[in-house]
């Protein structure tokens, strides 16, 4: 296959980025995304210029570096797939393709199509979690949990971080991720003891990292590679409506 | 050099008891006097830095990663191993601890295999008290699925994620103790030297990705808990990002490394599928419970497999291992998938690939079922083959996967070198010659969460060693020459790129030290390799510069220290002759092809020890007594 890719450049923070255009060839379709741009960027070193920055690691989908808008969708807007596990059999030879960073106030690029997000470890760091120490835990059976809450928590667990829920949002809005991470803990008796002094500090630091509003316009549920529900979004606003009428302080 | 493993003495089911009573504490309000530096966040290294932290320590913490949550423990799908015994099927502390040594053929150390099936029953309940949601039935208690090499259902899982879930319980213990000031978090900062003075390790010199900017770090103790060394064979299952640097550069320090011939190729992951793959994709060995593993009986059959009847299909592990069947051990199965393959009856591009057949069990538990319990794994086979397993056989092959060498530890998780701990897969400790499937996750939070809090409070109890500040000229000095070392990559301006001389490093390595070695092709290697890496240093060709987000120079650094360390990996190989585990050597094996493990002459570990840039390592060799269980041979017929 043939392509145009058509690649966001960015030096760093402080530059200004532009689109450079590359003809690119010799395409494979069981190549994934980012072995085509391996080969863009093996050809650019061979040639002494300096290849594209992207993020990736684990290329299975799991890990949630990745992190690329491909033709205007984040991941490329094939239902429930990170970049890393597209493949270009899903692209037709001559086509033109747009690649560019995530774009968001709170997930500055740091260079090309690389952005710092460390604004979804801060919303952890301010609740995400149990509150327990190691050591002195209960028996892991001493307590049933239903099978029913137990698999929704597990759906709302599934959530990997990656912030494509942040790119597709028109307001940049991290209420998708937020709330996966509230449900996946208050869904379980262990996380439900917490629950609204989580809530309260998880969505006061989302405000402060400066994430947009939710308007519920789904387009978050729509490029999430986990296909992470958006009633998620609606547990958490009950959530946290519960927490502001108990008068619940982050 | 003296190797002192320090296993306690006395009964093996109450050293460790034995051991925590006598390990000198440090009084609470003293914690805080100790700064540790933990480099790593996964698995071991999150587990090990929230829990010290939560002691009382002053921690900092790094990854190379974005954030600490990506590490690569994050990917592992299937399974932990504990002697929960929930399924009341006879299993036990001493059989998981059987299995282990059983299953790693012998090589692993007595006293720490039996403390790693101890904990692992905390560690079930650390992680259901994280809230980890792992699966669970229909009455309300959790499940257990079986892994290869044990006959007992004692894995536990969160659907085809549970790496992710552990990790993400970890993560999280982390970031509480982040948001509480008790650990700092360095993310996207790689280590690039380790620093000693005075014998002991005092701290690591480190570079920002972002800026470029090399820097030092003080500490008490260091901690590495890097991962595995799996991408000295490029093609590996590992991310990308996985590497042996931080190892590696200790072991130039002094830190002796351990085993490296020990590596696990997993039977089941998916087949290359041309010169442009960056990574190979395991599938999980939980689909060995209900696949069935099969090649047609006929050389060269180039029918479609649903037009093989069933008489002319080998179902070679159900037929060679036919009580343990398609739950024979990784190192075994994937031998045999090899074999078959070099018989000519191997199936797909090639005839690399065997079949992985899911139609009896969707015939027995109906496709929904399978669905439920596989649907993520079929799924990713389906995105990156573009082929229906619900439909047709998956064709799997065998690839590398995990590292059991790595750096000596005694039992107190600590190298040779004081004050240097090292836990996770980055250690070589517990899985021997080949590690069972679900054993990994177990073993990093074995060490992290419940062995190194104790004992690295031991040797802050007892260490002499003064207290040093990064203005120490050591440090200077480790960070001079890591800029010589970042110019000098930059100024070689080749013609090759660091990819090129990866991938053709993996090649060598797979071929002459994969899954079958010879004394030849090992010495083909050991000729290899060192003229690959002069080459490396007078054509490799790194774009960019150092003080910016240069990806081309990670990567280069890294590739740099495969070059080296390939060569130890190879000349580990060389000297171990004998077969065991996942060092298969093709001299030495049974008549029927098994491997032939020479007890009266190996039965020790390998710790290898620099000795400069231009001279040969020397061998130091740990002796593996056996005090409970008798060496036997391995058989899963
Ligand atoms: C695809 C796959 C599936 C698996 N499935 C299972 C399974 O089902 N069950 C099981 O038990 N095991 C499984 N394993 C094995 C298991 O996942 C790993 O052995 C285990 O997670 C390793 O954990 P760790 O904490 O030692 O290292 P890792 O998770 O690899 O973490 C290494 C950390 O070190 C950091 N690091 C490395 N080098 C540096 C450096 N120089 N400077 C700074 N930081 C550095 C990284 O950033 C990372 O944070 C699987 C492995 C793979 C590849
Ligand atoms: S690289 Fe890990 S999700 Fe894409």
């Amino acid at each position: 296959m043939n392509l145009t890719l058509r690649v966001w450049r960015q030096k760093s923070p402080q530059e200004p980025g532009r689109i450079v255009d590359y003809p690119v060839t010799g395409i494979i379709p069981d190549m994934s995304f980012l072995e085509m741009l391996d080969v863009v960027n093996e050809g650019l070193i061979a040639k002494g210029e300096e290849p594209i920055a992207f993020d990736s690691d684990c290329r299975e989908g799991i890990c949630g570096t990745c992190s690329i808008v491909i033709n205007g969708r984040a991941h490329g807007g094939q239902k429930g797939t990170t970049a890393c596990q597209l493949h270009m059999r899903h692209f037709q030879d001559g086509q033109t393709i747009t690649v560019e960073p995530w774009r968001a106030k709170a997930f500055p690029v740091l260079r090309d199509l690389v952005t710092d997000r460390g604004a979804f470890d801060r919303i952890i760091q301010a609740g995400g979690f149990v509150s327990v120490n190691t050591g002195g835990t209960p028996d892991a059976n001493c307590l049933p949990i239903g099978k029913a809450e137990s698999d929704l928590a597990m759906d709302a667990a599934a959530c990997i971080g990656c912030g494509a829920c942040v790119a597709a949002c028109k307001n940049a809005s991290a209420m998708l991720f937020v709330s996966a991470k509230v449900s996946h803990l208050s869904l379980l008796p262990q996380g439900e003891v917490e629950k609204d002094q989580r809530v309260m500090s998880m969505v006061t630091q989302m405000d402060k990292e400066g994430f947009g509003n939710c308007t519920v316009t789904g387009s978050c549920e729509a490029v999430c590679p986990k296909e992470i529900s958006l009633d998620f979004i609606a547990r958490l606003n009950r959530e946290y409506g519960v927490s502001l009428l108990k008068g619940v302080q982050a | 050099m003296n190797l002192d493993s320090k296993i306690p003495s006395g009964p093996l089911a109450q050293k460790w008891d034995k051991h925590k009573f006598d390990l000198k504490l440090v009084n609470p309000a003293n914690k805080r006097k100790f700064d540790v530096i933990v480099v790593g966040s996964g698995l071991a290294g999150a587990s090990a830095a929230a829990t010290m932290a939560e002691l009382g320590y002053q921690v900092k913490c790094f990854c190379f990663q974005d954030s600490p949550r990506r590490a690569h423990s994050i990917a592992a799908q299937g399974g932990i191993n504990a002697a929960k015994s929930y399924q009341n099927d006879g299993d036990s502390v001493y059989r998981l601890f059987y299995d282990t040594i059983k299953g790693g053929d012998f090589r692993a150390r007595e006293a720490n295999v039996y403390r790693l099936a101890q904990v692992s029953v905390n560690i079930i309940d650390q992680c259901v008290a994280q809230g980890v949601p792992f699966a669970r039935e229909y009455g309300g208690l959790l499940s257990n699925r079986s892994f290869g090499g044990a006959q007992v259902s004692r894995t536990f899982y969160a659907r085809g994620q549970t790496g992710q879930q552990l990790l993400l319980g970890a993560y999280q213990a982390l970031s509480r103790q982040i948001g509480l000031g008790a650990v700092k978090m360095f993310p996207r900062t790689e280590m690039v030297d380790l620093v000693v003075v005075d014998g002991a390790a005092k701290g690591i010199v480190v570079r920002d990705l972002v800026t470029g900017e090399l820097s030092t770090h003080a500490a008490d103790a260091v901690v590495l808990a890097t991962g595995g060394y799996g991408n000295v064979f490029f093609l590996s299952t590992n991310a990308k990002g996985c590497n042996v640097t931080a190892t590696w550069r200790a072991y130039k320090k002094g830190a002796v490394f351990a085993n490296p011939c020990y590596t696990q190729i997993h039977p089941t992951c998916i087949p290359v599928s041309g010169d442009h793959q960056s990574k190979l994709t395991l599938m999980s060995e939980s689909l060995r419970n209900d696949g069935r593993v099969w090649v047609p009986k006929q050389k060269g059959d180039t029918r479609k497999p649903d037009q093989v009847p069933e008489a002319e299909r080998d179902y070679f592990l159900e037929r060679k291992y036919p009580s343990f069947g398609n739950l024979a051990p990784r190192d075994i199965a994937s031998r045999a998938a090899k074999e078959v393959c070099d018989e000519g009856r191997g199936v797909g591009p090639g005839g690399l690939g065997v079949y992985l057949d899911f139609a009896d069990a969707i015939k027995r538990l109906s496709e929904e079922t399978v669905r439920e319990r596989y649907g993520n794994l079929f799924d990713m086979y389906e995105k990156i083959t573009g082929e229906n397993a619900y439909r047709a056989p998956m064709r799997i092959y065998p690839a590398v996967h995990y590292t059991m060498g790595g750096t000596w530890v005694d039992y107190n998780l600590m190298s040779s070198l004081p004050g240097l701990f090292v836990i996770g897969e980055a250690n070589f400790s517990d899985h021997g010659a080949n590690r069972l499937g679900a054993s990994a996750l177990m073993q990093g939070l074995a060490d992290g969460y419940f062995i190194l809090p104790y004992t690295i409070g031991n040797y802050f109890a007892t260490s002499k060693t003064a207290k040093v500040k990064a203005d120490h000229p050591e440090f200077k000095k480790a960070l001079e020459s890591s800029q010589a070392l970042a110019k000098r990559l930059l100024s070689i301006n080749g013609k090759r790129t660091v990819t090129s001389f990866h991938r053709e490093l993996g090649k060598i390595m797979w071929e002459k030290c994969g899954m079958a070695r010879t004394k030849q092709s090992l010495t083909e290697a050991l000729t290899l390799i060192p003229a690959l890496r002069a080459e490396f240093w007078k054509n490799v060709k790194v774009t960019g510069e150092n003080n910016s987000l240069n990806q081309d120079l990670e990567a280069a650094g890294r590739v740099a220290d495969f070059l080296e360390f390939g060569e130890l990996l190879c000349r580990d190989a060389l000297t171990r002759e004998e077969s065991c585990g996942g060092h298969f050597r093709v001299e030495h094996q049974y008549p029927d092809g098994e491997a032939k493990r020479d007890d009266e002459h190996f039965a020790f570990v390998s710790a290898w020890e620099y000795q400069g840039p231009d001279k040969p390592p020397i061998l130091n060799k740990e002796p593996l007594v056996y005090e409970e269980v008798h060496m036997s041979t391995r058989s899963y017929k």
